[in-house]
């Protein structure tokens, strides 16, 4: 078992004929990934990296049995990507996409939900069931199949511990990049309830950072719901107030949004917080008995 | 993006928003000017992008004309926090007999536009939320079913506001949501906005802060990007569409990824020195890139060595290590680096880095240890 993305998985790709589109597509292929369609509106009738290309996500859906969604397109598209997927009635949408407009996100947020919808992302790494599916633009060779999952807010800070986590010989159930913005479809609470009820899942690893409170609302939900272990790391010790670092959401404000608050909460919470990546790794091994 | 005072309320005035007249002046003649043309007494305000300009003295009352020179002569090239005053605003002064805090917010926790509303007006919302958190009364627009009128005179009863001021209360919370949405503000605060000693309300201070990701579509918005008040560094680095943010540390640092960049900085805190920047250069890691990374790094003299720390994964390693090596001659000086770059043909990438000389690590903690050393040898 895995969460969200697995052998059954069939992709479609938004923005496929792109640079970034293309490239990502392939890789996925390699991977193993079922890449059943691709949607670039005026290139219907073409086909790329194998793949059928169509003019609109409901044409593709009623042509195949696309059930995921992955989004290329450039930012100021991409609220508009989001929404025709989820009108075409695809369950899970990833978008890959970054410098979505936070007011746009807003309302794409709330309908994907009223639509009964999930979106992971925007402007995230994407996720990866190991020897499943590879739906995002992760190196795939990093990643080994096994028991351990990792939800995270950032991208190569992920691939970093996942190298650990392989490196120490422990597989990985599922690795799922939730992403670096303000408002994000899926959040760590999401992942984490899915996590705990995946029987392939053994322990989490959580990955969090500076800016919000959904670290510390995680801290809560993990001391309420989760029986399985969780090892945290936070990024951004030692990053200034109100200054942005990268991540659109990864600013101090106000006060709100500290590492020092967010690793407090999680260990309140019985969370072991890794001061090195490195170290989240091993203690997730050994939490598990590796 | 933030913008200055007076440019914000020069945006909120065309919503037809209560203000009182106002000027902007870079000098003490156009102070005086402004101050003749407004008439009674002025107040002169330092325009800077920071918070606490009243308590370092940027904010003063002039009777006349020329008094207002005066004062402008004396705020007009002040430091406050590191930022030189270039700009005043000139506006009439009001008789105040309260103080209400008024702000809105694109409020990423409650997924919604978040109004807020205090009676404790004037000082930072921070405080009051530190201090006294009952006294700010929020409530939620729902972003697809927008502001609701009775949200306005909620909060407007909530506050305690004269019941003859709420109907035009209410009207100034409605109006602060639209000027949000249009322009895609983040924040739009009035602090003080202030009862009259007459019975009217007047918007005393305001500040918007729009959101980057929209001013594509804000394109008059996005010019009032002050230039002045942006570190030189930040400034250079955005323009080559880097991600960079100036510290005070001995250690610069050129990593791939926001999440891996702080924990690089955190790791050389951890390890006993202290970085110097914080640097996305993006997947890639291109040559160019890594050639303006580098420029903007060694201008900073304070930086004692440089450590890149590329996780590259789909990234191939040769590919960013001949782009280390290709910036190397154009550099301005010589500091000592150290290299950490894992991912795709990682091998051929350190024989090149080796080759010219460079030092190679192969873990994050390994490669932080070494440049403290190097940076304090």
């Amino acid at each position: 078992m895995s969460i969200l993305v697995d052998k059954n998985t069939c992709l479609l790709v938004q923005g496929i004929t792109g640079r970034e589109g293309t490239f990502h597509t392939e890789q996925m292929v390699q991977y193993g990934t079922r890449v059943v369609a691709g949607v670039t509106p005026g290139r219907g009738g073409q086909e790329a990296c194998g793949a059928p290309v169509f003019n609109t996500v409901a044409h593709a859906v009623q042509e195949t049995a696309a059930n995921v969604s992955i989004i290329f397109v450039p930012g100021p598209f991409a609220p508009d990507a989001i929404v025709e997927a989820v009108d075409a009635g695809i369950p899970f949408v990833v978008c890959i996409s970054e410098h979505i407009p936070v007011q746009d996100m807003l309302r794409v947020y709330h309908y994907v939900h009223i639509k009964g919808a999930r979106l992971q992302g925007p402007n995230c790494p994407g996720l990866i069931s190991p020897g499943k599916a590879k739906v995002g633009i992760m190196a795939g060779d990093i990643h080994i199949p096994g028991p351990v999952g990792v939800v995270s807010r950032s991208g190569t800070l992920t691939y970093e511990v996942v190298s650990h986590l392989t490196g120490a010989g422990v597989g990985q159930s599922t690795v799922i990049g939730i992403g670096g913005d303000p408002v994000i479809g899926t959040g760590f609470i999401d992942v984490l309830r899915m996590f705990e009820a995946d029987p392939e899942t053994e322990a989490v690893v959580m990955i969090g950072e500076i800016g919000g409170t959904d670290e510390e609302e995680a801290a809560a939900f993990i001391k309420e719901h989760m029986t399985k272990p969780v090892v945290g790391f936070i990024a951004g010790r030692t990053a200034p107030p109100e200054k942005r670092m990268g991540h659109a959401g990864a600013i101090v404000s106000g006060g709100i949004g500290t590492a020092d608050s967010k690793i407090a909460a999680l260990q309140a919470a019985g969370v072991d917080v890794a001061d090195f990546p490195r170290e989240a790794a091993l203690l997730a091994a050994e939490r598990i008995g590796r | 993006m933030k913008i200055h005072e007076y440019q914000a309320k020069e945006l909120l005035a065309q919503y037809g928003l209560p203000i009182p007249s106002g000027q902007m002046a870079t000098t003490p003649e156009e102070a005086r000017a402004a101050a003749a043309e407004i008439g009674g007494t002025v107040v002169v305000k330092a325009q800077v992008l920071v918070g606490g300009r009243g308590k370092a003295g940027g904010v003063k009352l002039a009777a006349t004309p020329a008094e207002a020179a005066e004062k402008a002569a004396a705020i007009l090239g002040m430091d406050i926090k590191g930022i030189t005053v270039q700009r005043v605003l000139v506006a009439q002064a009001v008789d105040i007999a309260s103080e209400i805090y008024l702000g809105v917010i694109l409020d990423r926790a409650a997924k919604a536009i978040t109004i807020m509303a205090s009676a404790e007006g004037g000082v930072e919302i921070e405080e009051v939320a530190r201090e006294t958190p009952e006294k700010i009364h929020r409530v939620h627009v729902h972003p697809l079913a927008g502001f609701a009128d009775y949200q306005g005179r909620q909060l407007a009863f909530a506050i305690g506001i004269p019941n003859d001021l709420s109907r035009s209360f209410a009207g100034i919370v409605r109006t602060l949501v639209q000027a949000l949405t249009e322009n895609d503000g983040e924040l739009v605060e009035i602090n003080p906005l202030v009862i009259t000693e007459d019975g009217s309300l007047q918007c005393i201070d305001a500040k918007i802060n729009l959101d980057d990701n929209a001013l594509y579509r804000h394109k008059p918005l996005a010019e009032l990007r002050d230039h002045d008040e942006e570190e030189p560094a930040e400034q250079a680095a955005r323009e080559a569409g880097l991600s960079f943010v100036k510290l005070d540390g001995t250690i610069g640092c050129v990593v791939n990824g926001a999440g891996l960049a702080m924990a690089t900085m955190d790791t050389i805190k951890l390890s006993g020195g202290s970085p110097a920047n914080f640097l996305d250069i993006g997947g890639g890691a291109r040559a160019e890139s890594v050639a303006d990374a580098l420029r903007i790094i060694l201008d900073d003299e304070n930086v004692k060595a440089i450590l890149f720390n590329i996780f590259g994964g789909i990234t191939r390693c040769d590919e960013v290590a001949r782009g280390i090596v290709s910036a190397l001659p154009s550099l301005s000086r010589q500091v000592p680096m150290v290299v950490r770059l894992v991912g795709t043909n990682q091998a051929e990438g350190r024989a090149i880095l080796q080759e010219a000389g460079l030092v190679a690590a192969d873990t994050m903690q390994a490669a932080s240890q070494e440049v403290v050393r190097v940076a304090t040898a």
